[in-house]
């Protein structure tokens, strides 16, 4: 065990846990930040996508040793009210059908829009293709990253 | 005017106060529907509810209260069922919040989502629910102003005495009516007066999704909670022998390792009872990390058993089933199964003589089709809370169907009924997996044993690995056309391990268009456990029968819709025999919107088309596939569907879960499949089961809707099974090749 002091979501957390703890489980476990979700523990399936300074990163594979005072952002953090583009664009396309993989999905999102602020088809495709939904929203998903990009 | 009798399900609408009860463990929803760009602000709550029935509380100031009976778990019930109990109720749909109904089948009768039946088996007691308590909002109101209940109308909430002029809000009236005894007999709105059904909502959940709140099994959390997982064999015909729990007890945040028998053993299972492996290991930890490192150190044993067999109760029914011992592998499967295959098996269904048509036939077409074993993979793995104490259980978690299991888990705890509450967390993703919660039974009994409230966690692996998959299929089609090109014979034999396809389809088309018409399957045993996935059965016939069809419309020189239609122009005027199981004008019906829809017959140069229609889950669904191929391989363009399933309650909701249907039906087209080697499933992540991603998803999906006034039938599975044959028959155009087995990737071809 040993102690780390995070910065998650702008506010500085302390936790005393196995330096090995991948920081997805933290999170969940730790900080009471249940956004975040598992879905494959081998970064190969984008639910527990996270920012780690502004970049999409799977969360599953990142012990907590790793993140130091980098500036972690999770779905709760992305924006006070709901109210980030992305997360409206989603509101508007009506796009989550079981809801699991969106949080994860969103913050990919959210990341390409940062790095891209108008994706081509082809790069949102190359973006997002890291994050699986078995409900098959893709569609939708693409849809409201285009509509995201002109909020 | 619709008169219904309240008398069905009346106990649903005895007045029942304080029916939530228990414990809050999940946050429910406080929030309005949600209207696009985040407008929702939280509507200002009442100082006092009055209950009218199970479904509806409306307080004072007019905001309305609607518990939706069945579990969410994507197909988007929390939004449609208490939009139904809104329409009959002329609610403000803006003014409802809606909350997941406690389970209670006495109150709700029904509380399953599964089958794609819950909007048709849910929609008379749904409008029942809203329409009773609207005719005692007016009948209060009648009395209130002294005038007759015949000129009480209402409108979206408020309720009008036109010729006086008088309006009031429901909330002004509420406590007034809310005592009053509900009618015998209720009116309810005709489909041409709809205001809420028939228009698009948004998913009453969207923004508590979008914004990560803990909504799902995985997210339940309470006082002195602990992380529980399992162990289970790893291979099919593998028990436990022994472990060793030595090995991991001393390390960090371990706090206990035991091996447990989900069930009794003089328990007799019921049908969703499923229990690929009765006996587990159980580790019970701290946290999540740290019980994850004690599963990886356990040392455990397992070795094969013989064969077991056990008595079930299949829906009264008390069948034996016998499990055989054994390792099983892929590659004996497909070999077992074109052995009997090329048997006679047992026959379901026989019109004419269809031996003696075939001998006549000017020409016979015969292929065989096979699909894989699939794995559902939710993205939310399985899991449950449970808190078990002495008098009293607590369980939370996702599933479809508590009333599957709830006799199951009081008999495992040998705790009344009564006393155990079951609550459904919304779900991340269902597809049949979770009307089988044997995870829910391992929880509790987990629980019971460490004395302290559990969360159950399986990892992917676990989730993987565990069995009630879709079965693997076969399936041989022979049609014989005479010297016009005209159908004259029909023969389909399929079988599967460990269920046959067919038992419940026989009757569908082609049978009824065709005079002579053999149907016969067969099964073969296996410890390989199956369980429901969407659109079970059809999910494989669908695909198979459709492709074929493509098949012998070419050989006739025939347009593929013209070539159905035609078929079913003689269902519909001259139907042979009378058992058959689908409406041949809705099933024509949705061929030809899609032939309208897609411009079919208008060829575009480098876009290769395939067609399919299939009726299941009492709905009709056709799609026309455009096919391109980029870099030697194909990529969807577009998809065209239509679909038949009555009245549509939220239209834009109902277009997303064909659009997934979709999207899921090619991608397990092209990669689904789960396979076998000495009985250890060879898949256990998403490194090896391939799932489509969004690159290889279609470009656009249009869907269209059959518009008529009928009651509505389900959407969740329908537009699955067909997909399977427009991506076969798009693929022969664009390939010249057919594809006979999926999944299509093992075939040689892979999407784009
Ligand atoms: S849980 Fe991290 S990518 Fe799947
Ligand atoms: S919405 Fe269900 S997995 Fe994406």
């Amino acid at each position: 065990m040993a102690i780390f002091n995070l910065n998650v979501n702008a506010e500085p957390r302390q936790i005393d846990v196995d330096p090995n703890t991948p920081l997805l489980w933290v999170l969940r476990d730790h900080l009471d930040l249940p956004g975040t979700k598992y879905g494959c523990g081998i970064a190969l399936c984008g639910s527990c996508t996270i920012h780690v300074n502004g970049v999409a990163t799977r969360s599953c594979q990142l012990p907590v040793s790793a993140v130091g005072n980098n500036e972690v952002i999770t779905i709760e953090g992305l924006s006070e009210q709901g109210d980030h583009p992305v997360q409206k664009a989603w509101l508007q396309h009506d796009v989550p059908q079981c809801g699991y993989c969106q949080a994860g999905q969103i913050m990919s999102a959210a990341a390409l829009l940062k790095s891209s602020p108008n994706p081509s088809d082809e790069q949102i495709e190359s973006a997002m293709s890291g994050n699986i939904c078995r409900c098959g929203t893709y569609l939708r998903i693409k849809e409201a990253i285009k509509t995201a990009a002109k909020l | 005017m619709t008169l219904i009798k309240t008398k069905i399900g009346r106990r649903s609408f005895l007045k029942t106060s304080a029916a939530a009860g228990g414990g809050l463990m999940v946050s429910f929803s406080w929030l309005a529907a949600c209207e696009p760009m985040g407008k929702e602000a939280a509507l200002t709550m009442p100082k006092e509810w009055f209950d009218f029935n199970a479904f509806i509380k409306i307080g004072e100031n007019g905001v309305v209260t609607i518990k939706c009976p069945n579990p969410e778990f994507g197909q988007g019930v929390k939004t449609s069922m208490p939009m139904i109990v809104a329409e009959d109720l002329d609610a403000d749909w803006k003014q409802v919040i809606v909350e997941m109904a406690p389970f209670n089948t006495d109150l709700y009768t029904r509380q399953l989502s599964g089958g794609s039946q819950s909007i048709r088996q849910g929609w008379n007691t749904l409008r029942m629910a809203g329409a009773t308590a609207r005719h005692v909002l007016k009948q209060a109101a009648a009395e209130l102003w002294q005038v007759s209940l015949e000129e009480i109308t209402t409108d979206a909430g408020l309720i009008f005495h036109k010729s006086s002029e008088k309006s009031m809000g429901y909330g002004e009236v509420a406590s007034m009516a809310a005592k009053l005894p509900p009618p015998d007999a209720v009116e309810l709105k005709e489909p041409k007066d709809f205001k809420i059904v028939g228009t698009s909502r948004k998913n009453v959940e969207g923004l508590e999704i979008v914004t990560g709140k803990p909504l799902f099994g995985v997210d339940v959390k309470k006082e002195g909670m602990l992380i529980a997982m399992i162990v289970h064999p790893p291979a099919f015909g593998l028990k436990l022998k022994s472990f060793d729990d030595a090995s991991v007890r001393s390390l960090p945040g371990i706090k206990n390792v035991f091996s447990f028998q989900t069930f009794n053993d003089d328990y007799q299972q019921n049908y969703f009872d499923t229990n690929t492996f009765p006996e587990l290991v159980a580790i019970v930890g701290n946290s999540t990390w740290e019980v994850l490192n004690a599963k990886k150190a356990l040392r455990v044993e397992w070795e094969q058993f013989d064969h077991r067999s056990f008595e079930m109760d299949a829906f009264g029914n008390k069948v034996t089933v016998d499990v055989p011992g054994g390792l099983e592998s892929s590659l004996d499967h497909m070999a077992r199964m074109k052995e009997l295959n090329a048997k006679p098996g047992t026959v379901l269904r026989k019109d004419g003589n269809p031996e003696e048509a075939f001998k006549k036939a000017a020409k016979v077409i015969e292929r065989t089709y096979s699909a894989p074993f699939l794995a559902h993979n939710t993205m939310e793995p399985m899991n449950f809370f449970a808190h078990v104490m002495s008098d009293k259980a607590e369980v939370a978690g996702p599933l479809q169907a508590p009333e599957f299991i709830e006799k199951t888990l009081s008999a495992r705890l040998g705790m009344p009924l009564e006393n155990i509450d079951i609550k459904m967390t919304r779900m991340g993703g269902g597809f049949g997996r979770r009307a089988y919660s044997h995870h829910l039974v391992e929880a509790a009994v987990i629980s019971q044993k460490v004395g302290a409230p559990v969360k159950l966690m399986y990892t992917r692996e676990d989730d993987m690995t565990f069995g009630i998959y879709r079965p693997t299929y076969m399936a041989t089609y022979r049609a014989g056309l005479d010297e016009n090109d005209k159908l004259m014979a029909f023969h389909v034999r399929a079988g599967g391990i460990p269920e046959s396809p067919l038992g419940r389809s026989a009757n569908r088309f082609p049978a009824g268009s065709v005079d002579h018409y053999l149907a016969e399957e067969w099964f073969i045993e296996s410890n390989i456990t199956i369980g429901a996935f969407r659109a079970p059965r059809s999910n494989f016939l669908a695909g198979a029968e459709q492709s074929f069809l493509d098949e012998v419309a070419e050989a006739a020189g025939k347009d593929p819709i013209e070539f159905r239609l035609q078929l079913l122009e003689r269902a519909k005027n001259d139907p042979v025999g009378e058992e058959n199981d689908y409406d041949a004008h809705r099933y024509a019906g949705v061929l030809e919107l899609v032939r309208e829809k897609s411009n079919w017959g208008q060829e575009r140069p480098g876009v290769s088309r395939g067609v399919s229609a299939y009726f299941c889950h009492n709905s009709y669904a056709a799609h026309v596939l455009d096919m391109k191929m980029e870099n030697g391989r194909p990529r969807v363009e577009n998809v065209t569907c239509a679909l038949d399933c009555g009245i549509v309650v939220n239209p834009d909701a109902a277009a997303n879960m064909a659009e997934g249907a979709i999207v899921d039906g090619i991608g397990n087209a092209f990669f689904g499949e789960m396979t076998f080697r000495d009985g250890v499933p060879e898949k256990s992540n998403f490194d090896k089961y391939r799932m489509i991603r969004a690159h290889e998803a279609p470009r656009s999906i249009e869907v269209h809707f059959v518009k008529n006034e009928i009651d509505p039938t389900g959407l969740g599975e329908p537009p699955f099974p067909p997909i399977f044959g427009a991506v076969a028959n798009a693929l022969y155009k664009g390939t010249g090749k057919r594809h006979y087995n999926q999944p299509f990737l093992g075939e040689g071809i892979t999407l784009g």
